[in-house]
């Protein structure tokens, strides 16, 4: 069995064989995998007895649960307005020189992509940006570009 | 009409004299009946934006013949400007577990649920153990309620209560048709109370102290305080509990640089209230009603820039399903621009302003019907800034 299957076989019998488990399945998916492969579609589909459009059609309304590939580390900086008021854009900028990639594409090593959100929820400290689940407040570039070379170290 | 004055006040995150597990012996020391009139009587209104009486709620719930009811918690927190329930739920967690338990015993439901926002994934880890602990000691109690929590994955439609609904259940999260309202047919079509984060907190205020110490604070038609999150330009960005019936004149005073041009009241959804009529504005029920969303301009800001953001926002937001609200949200946008650059003339901007009106009336949810409060309100107030 694939590391995959074996990663839903477990999810489904932590959550329980039912639809309304399903977001909590995909959601554990992407936590490890960063995306949802086709593969792990068709599986999910199977384990639940669902069709694989339905849980395609369920996967592809909600921004966090990709359907494309993505890096080990994804990052999304807020880029409505209080944030951007308080110089989002340079933040950015910031990220994308020294990533070497634009706003939506992921890395060539694959480490990182590059996403921005709607409100992170965080605009009294703005600019913020999640990287994972970790949310960086009040960011400056300096503070940005610090933040960043952590998690290059990293890896 | 009946004003205060701004007073700052400190109950949603005051610990002192606050043990839950007292609160809730308290209130099943009492009938179903009895805690649902205190709720009643308080007059509190949901804190999530529609300001719906929360004791009506409670009581069409109670009165559904059903063995399967729930309670959830509204923490999709996703109206740009608002940030006051993940504050909430960081660091009074047990207020809002309490206010969902109480409200169990009051309409029968033995399991409760947490909806929280996937940007928010950061608090699972602490929430969860709190919520296992909470668990743990309602069991003792030999009180038959659970709480459970449940993550959002990146979607701002899922606030909306049906959506969030549609999404528990593993679909898209889109709207549905109302009737029938949560209270008869909510998460898995059984009677469901939702209610937003500081709801819960108050509840479980209210049955603390009793409905008329929440009743001392606010107006008439606006009782109680509430929390507000302050972001823009503003030297002291953060979140304030203040009394609900205030001029909004005196929280731009408390609250700007100085040179306040605009607030934004209640988000993106809400609406953008220019310098003069700060005076006659009364942030509550009776004037504008909030989420809480207080976002402040000061004059070096374009309000085309703001609104452009605002209907980004919407564009992408939109869940797509009904026509009015996909398209008209994407021609609000493409129409400012090509107002702003000169293909098309300034009178468009009465075309724009009748379109948002008809979403108004032809959306199929809140997302889609409140765009018109942002477009009009700055469409009328900024209208040079927005040509020019
Ligand atoms: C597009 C949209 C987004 C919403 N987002 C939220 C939200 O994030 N949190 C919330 O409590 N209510 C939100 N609501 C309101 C809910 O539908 C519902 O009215 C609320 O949770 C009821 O709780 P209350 O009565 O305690 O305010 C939203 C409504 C709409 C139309
Ligand atoms: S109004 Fe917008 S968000 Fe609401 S159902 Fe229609 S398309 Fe979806
Ligand atoms: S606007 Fe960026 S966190 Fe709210």
């Amino acid at each position: 069995m694939s590391s995959t299957a074996l990663l839903i076989k477990d999810l489904v019998e932590k959550h329980g064989k039912n639809r309304n488990s399903l977001m909590p399945i995909l959601q554990g998916i992407v936590q490890e995998e960063r995306y949802l492969s086709e593969d792990a579609m068709i599986n999910v589909a199977k384990e639940l007895d669902l069709s694989t459009a339905d849980v395609y059609g369920t996967a592809s309304f909600y921004t966090f649960l990709d359907t494309v590939p993505r890096g080990k580390n994804i990052i999304r900086i807020c880029k409505t307005i209080s944030c951007h008021m308080k110089g989002k854009d340079e933040i950015i900028e910031t990220v994308e020189n020294m990533l070497k990639v634009k706003v939506g594409e992921t890395s060539h090593d694959r480490n990182f992509t590059l996403l921005t959100a709607n409100c992170l929820g965080w605009c009294h400290q703005g600019p913020v940006m999640l990287i994972n689940d970790d949310i960086y407040p009040d960011l400056n570039p300096g503070k940005a570009t610090s933040i960043l070379e952590e998690y290059m170290k990293a890896h | 009409m009946e004003t205060n004055v701004l007073k700052k006040v400190d109950i949603i995150f005051d610990i002192t004299d606050c043990d839950y597990l007292k609160i809730l012996d308290r209130c099943m020391s009492k009938t179903q009946d009895e805690v649902i009139l205190d709720i009643i009587d308080s007059g509190l209104k949901g804190r999530g934006g529609a300001g719906f009486p929360t004791g009506l709620k409670w009581k069409f719930t109670k009165n559904e013949d059903s063995d399967v009811k729930y309670v959830i918690c509204n923490a999709d927190e996703g109206e740009p400007g608002t940030f006051k329930d993940r504050e909430i739920l960081d660091r009074v967690p047990e207020k809002v577990f309490t206010g969902m338990a109480i409200c169990g015993y009051a309409i029968g439901a033995k399991e409760g649920y947490i909806y929280l926002r996937g940007e928010y994934n950061f608090l699972k880890k602490n929430l969860q153990a709190k919520i296992d602990l909470f668990n743990k000691q309602t069991i003792e109690k030999n009180f038959d309620f659970t709480i459970f929590l449940r993550s959002g994955s990146g979607a701002y439609i899922c606030g909306e209560e049906s959506a969030l609904f549609e999404s528990m259940e593993g679909f898209r999260g889109e709207p549905r048709n109302k009737p029938p309202y949560p209270t008869i047919a909510g998460y898995n079509w059984k009677p469901t109370v939702i209610n937003n984060v500081e709801t819960l907190v108050y509840v479980s205020m209210i049955c603390n102290l009793g409905p008329d110490k929440f009743k001392e604070l606010g107006t008439k038609d606006s009782r109680g305080s509430k929390v507000f999150s302050v972001s823009g330009d503003t030297p002291n960005a953060g979140i304030y509990e203040i009394e609900l019936g205030m001029p909004l004149e005196q929280f731009v005073d408390a609250f700007g640089d100085g040179d306040t041009k605009a607030v934004q009241v209640g988000g993106a959804s809400g609406h953008c209230v220019p310098r003069k009529n700060f005076n006659d504005t009364i942030i509550g029920f009776e004037g504008i009603p909030t989420g809480g969303s207080m976002m402040i301009f000061n004059s070096s800001r374009s309000m085309y820039n703001v609104l452009h953001d605002y209907l980004e926002f919407f564009t992408e937001e939109s869940c797509g399903q009904c026509t009015p609200c996909r398209v008209g949200c994407q021609q609000l946008l493409k129409g400012i621009e090509a107002v702003k650059k000169g293909d098309r003339k300034p009178s468009y901007l009465e075309e724009l302003k009748k379109l948002a009106l008809t979403m108004k009336s032809a959306a199929k949810c809140g997302l889609g019907q409140s765009v018109a409060n942002p477009f009009n309100s700055i469409i009328d107030n900024f209208r040079e800034e927005i040509i020019y």
